[in-house]
């Protein structure tokens, strides 16, 4: 899923200080299972927005509405009969929800509240690890199935560096050496000749350069 | 075309001796012409640390291009982290433009443990695949994707393995990567434990490796026990063994330093002797008037006419 963290309520806050009406729009789904945008993070956000008001005595029209996915137009389309009476949104979807969003209401300002971080597996209640970084060529079965872009610190191809120390990384030592994993579980897989092959240098265009990268499907497309 | 001086030493089968210049966090290019000053004569080739550790400093291009004014054979350090590979491949053309023989590509630290800690960290290529893209330039005449040059860069390419890295199992067969992906000289991370060191020899030689490239030990002599507690501590991939430890320990702290030459000596001694080492890299970090005593005490003088 997309991971992401609530910014800071003062950054929040000032980013939403000229606006008197604020309608702030959670996300149903990954933001929601990662505790960070859904309809209870959503309504807490609010309820903390007013109270604020409240004890500098200000008034503000703060409304929490939580979406299921912020990331497709459909949902979005029910904002319309809200969006003309807030000066601004305040978006807890993730950096997708916030632009598709935009693309649907080209008049009001939206405020992101979140910080995106990654795509990432859940490993235990409260803890998300980033996994993939989107490259667009997953070579995923060469390196026994542990990602050398998105978890090697320096996004080695060929093995490890000569930074890392009983098995973690030089740069966070609460972080274990990607190159260490994939080398043990090639080992125990029986497949760690395979690792004296050369990988050869990847082909970013598949990820920047030619601006966002686009899906069109004709066969998904409603005639 | 002059060749590298390194490699004719090491084609000589003589024990060669490089060292170490890290450039200046500045714009003074009279203390790389000092730190070059103090190593001719004691040392076949100065290797130019590029933005060692991640902190900015004068570039590596530039000091070998001011060593090599001196008449000394610099080595290139070049690091994957900092330039894409347009700027890798336009710069091993630069090096070679300028005279630099001898290049040796590595991945570099990681941009966090710098003074540019917001840094976006490059890797567009990795250290393998840097070595053989220097390799093919110079050996086929094409950059990556394959256009051709109208002239081939002349480099001697050197790579850089740390017997001490984990995983341990694992150190040798990265070594033989690093040579089938072209590396023809390599140097290894600071030597302080002698008998993990020649295990590693042991591996190297079962697999032949030690016919395939040179290989150059490290050296680094300490300073004081707070050096040398630092390194053990917080540089990463570094093996100092408590023996050592006590050994300075053991010193009063007037007489640390001799005792740092002292060890630095014995290692290089003990190197010499190892079948498969072919010479040494003496890294005195901030500490280059130590390696003509080093070079002298270690009976590696003189050097050899080539």
């Amino acid at each position: 899923m997309i991971t992401a963290e609530r910014k800071p309520f003062a950054e929040i806050k000032a980013a939403v200080a000229p606006y008197g009406k604020i309608l702030v729009v959670g996300c149903g789904t990954c933001v929601a299972e990662c505790a960070a945008g859904g309809e209870k993070e959503t309504a807490l956000l609010a309820s903390q927005l007013r109270l604020d008001a409240r004890n500098e005595a200000r008034t503000v029209d703060v409304k929490e509405v939580t979406l299921d996915r912020q990331c497709i137009y459909e949902f979005i389309d029910q904002l319309f009969p809200l969006v003309d009476q807030y000066d601004a949104i305040l978006s807890l979807g993730c950096g997708a929800g916030v632009q598709a969003m935009a693309e649907v209401l080209p008049k009001i300002h939206i405020v992101p509240a979140l910080n995106t971080t990654s795509i990432s597996e859940t490993m235990e209640q409260g803890v998300w690890r980033e996994d993939c970084r989107g490259c667009g060529d997953c070579k995923l079965d060469r390196f026994a199935d542990i990602c050398p872009i998105t978890r090697c610190a320096k996004g080695l191809f060929n093995g490890p560096c000569g930074g890392s120390k009983e098995g973690h990384c030089e740069v966070d030592p609460d972080v274990p050496c990607a190159w260490h994993l994939i080398i043990t579980r090639m080992e125990e897989t029986g497949r760690l000749e395979s690792m004296s092959e050369i990988e050869p240098p990847a082909d970013w265009s598949r990820t920047q350069g030619k601006g966002p990268r686009k899906i069109v499907r004709e066969d998904q497309k409603t005639p | 075309m002059t060749e590298s001086r390194l490699k004719r030493v090491l084609t000589g089968s003589h024990f060669a001796v490089t060292a170490e210049c890290g450039p200046p966090k500045g714009a003074d290019p009279e203390v790389i012409r000092k730190k070059g000053n103090l190593l001719k004569g004691y040392v076949d080739s100065v290797n130019v640390t590029d933005n060692q550790t991640g902190v900015v400093r004068l570039s590596s291009l530039a000091a070998c291009a001011i060593l090599k004014e001196q008449g000394l054979d610099p080595v290139l350090q070049m690091v994957t982290r900092d330039r894409n590979r347009i700027a890798l491949q336009s710069d091993v053309l630069g090096a070679s433009a300028l005279g630099i023989r001898n290049i040796l590509c590595l991945s570099g630290d990681h941009q966090s443990l710098g003074n540019q800690k917001g840094a976006k960290g490059v890797f567009d290529l990795d250290s393998m695949q840097l070595l053989q893209t220097v390799r093919q330039m110079r050996d086929k005449g094409i950059v990556l994707g394959g256009d051709q040059l109208n002239a081939n860069p002349s480099l001697f390419v050197g790579a850089v393995e740390n017997p001490f890295g984990d995983p341990q199992s694992y150190r040798v067969a990265r070594l033989a990567k690093k040579v089938r992906a072209g590396a023809e000289f390599i140097q290894t991370q600071c030597i302080y434990n002698l008998s993990k060191f020649s295990e590693f020899m042991t591996q190297v030689r079962d697999k032949g490796l030690d016919t395939k490239v040179f290989i150059l030990g490290g050296i680094t002599p300490l300073k004081s026990v707070r050096m040398a507690e630092y390194m053990r501590d917080s540089v990463a991939g570094m093996d100092i063994p408590d023996e050592i430890i006590s050994r300075m320990k053991g010193a009063p702290p007037k007489e640390q330093r001799q005792e740092g030459i002292k060890i630095a000596v014995e290692t290089i001694q003990a190197l010499k002797e190892m079948k498969g080492v072919h010479g040494v890299h003496i890294m005195a970090i901030e500490w280059e008037d130590v390696v003509p005593e080093l070079v002298e005490k270690g009976g590696l003088l003189p050097r050899p006419e080539v």
